[in-house]
């Protein structure tokens, strides 16, 4: 069955970054002049004009900043099954956030500052969407 | 910053009925309610050379409303691409033209289908691009749930609850039951507030604002000129536009915003106000954006009329009733008026400051707020009469 719901098109920024999710590797840019990490990518550094970068593995881990629990779908052709899910802003460890689906609980079960990590949805042979997960390890903070 | 106080006005303001179908094209809409705010200023319509809007692709360009409205000379015909963050910044846009001398008499309007045509709640291509590759595939699609996400991280930091939102919504539909324009007329309890249908937690359908067709105007003008027309100047004493850092690559992205606990109000309030002159101590009635129950809390906080964090309090006690201390959205706003996407603000603004909002009515209403936005950027005046 072919995957009915939104799909990202990756661009000349974006590419590695989905290229890397089908390769189960959470990757973000990282400014090869001032070492900041940023999300979404882009071609120049937000903080510092720089358009060297570098394209590193995330940790994968992070936190949940904020969620919501969507239970009205909309369009409902396309999530009328999915309902209630959940998205989340997730804070990885780098300190970038990511709009994300919590995934492998109960919504009633997620709370903020939740310890996450991510979880690859192959949804297509051309498509993996990072999602998170409680975590099952983390580091003490 | 803006540095006109009280040399530009509002002169007229007109609306058509707001509906959930209209029947009727957008143009047609615009130009009814631009023509009545015309008439309402009493000016001759080929004194009218500006028509300043905004529209989220759902509207007709300025230029078609001068020249449904027979303009003879449109010297500033132009719209911006956005949300109701501009629902004030086209007030403020035409009181500038008329400073820079590019025109003389501006319309400033809204228009849409928003229930019958194209309704900004529904969903966003398969193909998400841009911005939204990071967004819409992981089913964060329409602006309750973006906007969910904001009053989500107020609930964590404050403890904000949902009974609090719940009182604006009960609020805004008491007002709206003594206004003969709103969509929304029923009286509501908080109990129906809180038994209404979930749509995306934290919100009920209650804490969601209306989907609406219509069309509304305001003429903006020079004082002086404004003196010699048919109703007392309203007088634009204070104006400010903006928001804080990364304001996103689109009105629904917030990804990199500072902390969505806190909107684009708390960046633009000492702007605001320094412009005007005056305070939130002074402000007589309040029209604030209210898009949803929530984003009006973030806002009283980031204009200063309480503390952050103090919002979902503040609005507890009757202090936004009408007879409180802080009147808010005497028309019921854009949760039981209608979704003019905030210029119907201004219009009940105007109406209060010229006594003239009949059973709704503040006594006495000298100062009022108009503000337009809920997340990273948006805009807001200071009116006198």
């Amino acid at each position: 069955m072919t995957y009915a719901k939104p799909v990202p098109v990756p661009d000349p920024d974006t590419r590695p970054f989905w290229e890397g999710c089908l390769q189960g590797k959470l990757l973000l840019q990282r400014c090869d002049a001032c070492s900041g990490f940023r999300f979404p990518p882009s071609e120049s550094c937000p903080n510092c004009g720089s358009e060297r970068v570098s394209w590193v593995g995330s940790t994968g881990r992070g936190k949940v900043f904020s969620w919501i629990v969507v239970t009205h779908p909309v369009p409902r052709e396309i999530y009328a099954a999915d309902v209630p899910y959940v998205v989340a802003l997730v804070e990885l460890e780098e300190g970038v956030r990511m709009a994300t689906n919590i995934v492998g609980c109960a919504p009633a079960s997620i709370a903020a500052a939740m310890h996450v990590e991510v979880v690859f949805d192959r949804v297509s042979d051309e498509v993996a969407l990072p999602k998170f997960r409680p975590a099952r390890t983390h580091r003490a903070d | 910053m803006w540095n006109l106080r009280d040399k530009y006005a509002i002169a007229g303001i007109g609306c058509t009925a707001y509906t959930a179908k209209s029947g009727r094209t957008v143009l047609s809409l615009a130009v009814e309610a631009c023509r009545k705010a015309v008439d309402d200023a009493g000016l001759a319509m080929a004194e009218v050379d500006g028509v300043v809007s905004f529209n989220f692709g759902d509207s007709v360009p300025s230029i078609a409303v001068a020249t449904g409205l027979g303009l003879p000379s449109a010297r500033y015909a132009v719209e911006f691409s956005s949300g109701g963050n501009a629902a004030n910044l086209i007030v403020q846009a035409a009181a500038a033209a008329i400073e820079a001398g590019l025109a003389k008499n501006v319309l400033c309007f809204r228009a849409m289908n928003g229930r019958s045509g194209f309704r900004l709640g529904g969903g966003r291509e398969l193909n998400s691009r841009g911005i939204t590759q990071f967004t819409a595939p992981f089913g964060w699609i329409t602006y309750p749930q973006a906007m969910a996400m904001w009053c989500r991280r107020h609930m964590i930091e404050y403890g904000t609850t949902s009974e609090q939102l719940g009182t604006v919504a009960v609020t805004c539909r008491r007002n709206a039951s003594e206004n003969e324009r709103a969509m929304m007329r029923q009286p509501i309890a908080l109990a129906d507030h809180q038994s209404s249908r979930m749509i995306v937690e934290p919100f009920h359908l209650l804490d969601i604002c209306l989907e609406s067709d219509g069309a509304c105007a305001v003429l903006v003008t020079s004082a002086a000129a404004a003196k010699d027309l048919r109703h007392p100047p309203v007088y634009i004493m204070g104006a400010a536009y903006g928001g804080g850092p990364n304001q996103g690559d689109d009105l629904f992205d917030a990804i990199r915003w500072p902390d969505h606990a806190h909107n684009y109000s708390k960046y633009i309030a000492d702007d605001l106000w320094r412009s005007a002159g005056v305070g939130p101590q002074d402000v007589d009635v309040a029209e604030i954006y209210d898009c949803f129950t929530y984003s009006v809390l973030m806002q009283l906080e980031g204009f200063g009329f309480c503390k952050e964090g103090e919002g979902g309090e503040y609005v507890q006690n009757g202090r936004i009733d009408r007879d409180g201390e802080l009147p808010i959205n005497t028309h019921g706003g854009l949760l039981s008026e209608a979704y003019i996407h905030g210029l119907n603000h201004v219009f009940e603004a105007v109406e209060q400051l010229r006594g003239r909002a009949g059973a709704r009515q503040i006594a006495g209403a000298e100062i009022a707020l108009t503000t337009a936005g809920a997340m990273t950027c948006g805009s807001a005046l200071v009116l006198r009469r």
